[in-house]
């Protein structure tokens, strides 16, 4: 499905006639979608409806389970990530995720920030401080743990630990964010600043987002699209959807009449 | 006729208490016999000195140091090997006919009698490979013999491992073994570490293996090498109990060396402990 974007924003993970199957199960069926560079596309719909396995197509987390099979093409900056030669661990690096329940690393903060670089092959103490202060910033944590960066991770409260996670993801330099319902764990004020700190990083990162809130995709979100039973139904901006739907589900769904 | 809920969960909570009071008490019966019988010959020339006098006398030197060099040339063997082993089964073996027939053959390890090791040590390591009766061949048959072991306890350990943190980190574009390595594995560390306790007690206290072998009758003085062939403290004490030359006179020495054993194996044990306190102290979650 395409939706025309505002001027000058161009199309950052193409999707085309992507079918998915957990053996015979038919989970995602001819998904078709452009998804905008710097902005944040939401998805929503109903619990199984797909969404979460749809955003795990886009840095290939599916392939960790067994079973599952998938035909069509991703395109990320025009490049089908599910061709062979295609490096994953790479692609991985590119397309970063956040996931449901924050799960730091049991160690310590500043090793949790400090991991994923330093696999990538950065040794340099100095330049690893300098990585960890400024992705802690961007993830609006800094102030909040400067002073105990060597204390444990698991030691934070669940709304610290996700945008420790989201720092982490930061940490390597993706160029995508996925967020796989990141904020289905937490209270409302861990929520709202994990909302507008996704506000803040869509002006660097594109920023794709699974969520069953849809006062939380009405209110981050450029826009929006609703999934139902594994089919993409309608894609739009987020105010068209939200204020105009043009299907009769999407309308169902959102004004709360089932989901 | 029916019994109340309330009385049947009297009657069933005496039954436990009962059971753990029996195990606790001959825990303690155990270990208290053979501290009051071995204490008295326990001393610094016992512990230091080689059999005298047609093992009536002297010390276990030769003992305990066989015993020592048999745990250490074991786990070098099987730790790795279990390990490893482990980590295929958990992190990449797909489930299928290969995968339940290595599990089947895994678990049919563990139940194998130890004289059987025992024998096929002999047979494969003593006469095959030509490595003779010898530290080499006792060792690696106790490590066949704790192979199993430390496989399934690693497995267990694996398998506890919050799938998270292995997504989290494939997530961030580290590869498979890396995440296994930095990720994994210390979170694992002190469920292995428990298989490692239990096998080094196992290693400690078999006799058949190292009987069919390598362990010898008398030998006193330390071995030369790895192919050379050793005293042991099960073996010992076996001999000075069964067929010894003087075993009523022996007794005390049967004691001791009973006691010396049970020890090396509290303090490696104590040792595992503490090191299994201090990686779940960094690694909980």
């Amino acid at each position: 499905m395409t939706v025309k974007f505002e001027e000058g924003i161009e199309t950052e993970i193409e999707v085309r006639d992507l079918n998915l199957w957990y053996s015979d199960n038919h989970a995602l069926k001819n998904i078709s979608i452009e998804i905008p560079e710097k902005c944040i596309t939401a998805f929503i719909g109903p619990s199984g409806c797909g969404k979460s396995t749809f955003i795990r197509c886009l840095n290939r987390m599916n392939d960790l389970i067994t079973n599952c099979r998938t035909e069509g093409k991703v395109l990320v900056k025009g490049e089908n990530i599910y061709e062979k030669e295609v490096d994953v661990v790479n692609l991985r690096k590119r397309v970063g995720m956040v996931f449901q329940k924050p799960n730091p690393f049991p160690m310590s903060i500043y090793e949790n920030i400090a991991y994923g670089p330093r696999i990538h092959g950065e040794r340099n103490k100095k330049k690893l401080d300098q990585i960890v202060e400024e992705t802690l910033r961007s993830a609006a944590l800094w102030d909040e743990v400067s002073d105990r960066l060597n204390s444990p991770a698991l030691d934070l409260s669940g709304g610290q630990q996700q945008r420790l996670c989201i720092a982490r993801t930061l940490a390597v330099k993706p160029e995508i964010i996925l967020l796989d319902e990141p904020c289905s764990a937490l209270d409302p004020i861990s929520t709202s600043k994990i909302e507008d700190l996704m506000m803040k990083l869509k002006n660097n990162y594109t920023i794709v987002i699974v969520t069953h809130n849809m006062q939380q995709a009405a209110r981050v979100s450029d826009y929006t699209a609703y999934f139902l039973l594994g089919e993409l139904i309608e894609f739009g901006t987020a105010r068209q959807i939200f204020e105009m739907p043009r299907e009769k589900s999407t309308e169902d769904y959102i004004t709360g009449r089932f989901g | 006729m029916w019994l109340k809920p309330t009385t049947t969960e009297k009657i069933a909570f005496a039954f436990l208490t009962i059971a753990i009071t029996t195990v606790v008490a001959f825990v303690f019966l155990i270990l208290y016999y053979i501290t009051a019988n071995g204490i008295g010959a326990i001393s610094i020339d016992f512990l230091t000195n080689v059999p005298l006098k047609r093992m009536t006398e002297g010390g276990i030197y030769p003992a305990i140091i066989g015993t020592l060099l048999l745990i250490t040339g074991s786990m070098v063997v099987a730790l790795p090997l279990g390990i490893l082993a482990a980590i295929y089964l958990n992190e990449y073996a797909r489930e299928g006919k290969l995968t339940w027939t290595i599990q089947m053959a895994i678990s049919n390890l563990a139940g194998t009698p130890s004289v059987v090791f025992g024998l096929f040590g002999l047979a494969l390591f003593v006469k095959y490979m030509g490595f003779g009766p010898s530290i080499l061949s006792a060792s690696l048959t106790l490590a066949l013999l704790v192979l199993p072991i430390i496989i399934r306890a690693s497995e267990e350990a694996l398998a506890t491992v919050p799938k998270g943190f292995r997504e989290a980190s494939l997530a961030l574009g580290v590869t498979k073994w890396q995440t296994i390595r930095k990720v994994v594995l210390p979170i694992a560390l002190p469920g292995i570490v428990t298989g490692a306790i239990i096998s080094v007690g196992r290693v400690a206290g078999e006799t058949a293996p190292i009987l069919l072998t390598g362990a010898a009758f008398f030998l006193p003085r330390l071995p030369d090498s790895v192919s050379d062939q050793f005293m042991a403290l099960p073996y010992h004490l076996f001999v000075l109990a069964t067929s010894g030359t003087n075993i009523a006179k022996t007794r005390p020495i049967q004691y001791g060396t009973a006691l010396v054993l049970l020890l090396i194996v509290l303090g490696l044990n104590l040792i595992a402990v503490a090191i299994r306190r201090h990686y779940r102290k960094k690694m909980k979650w």
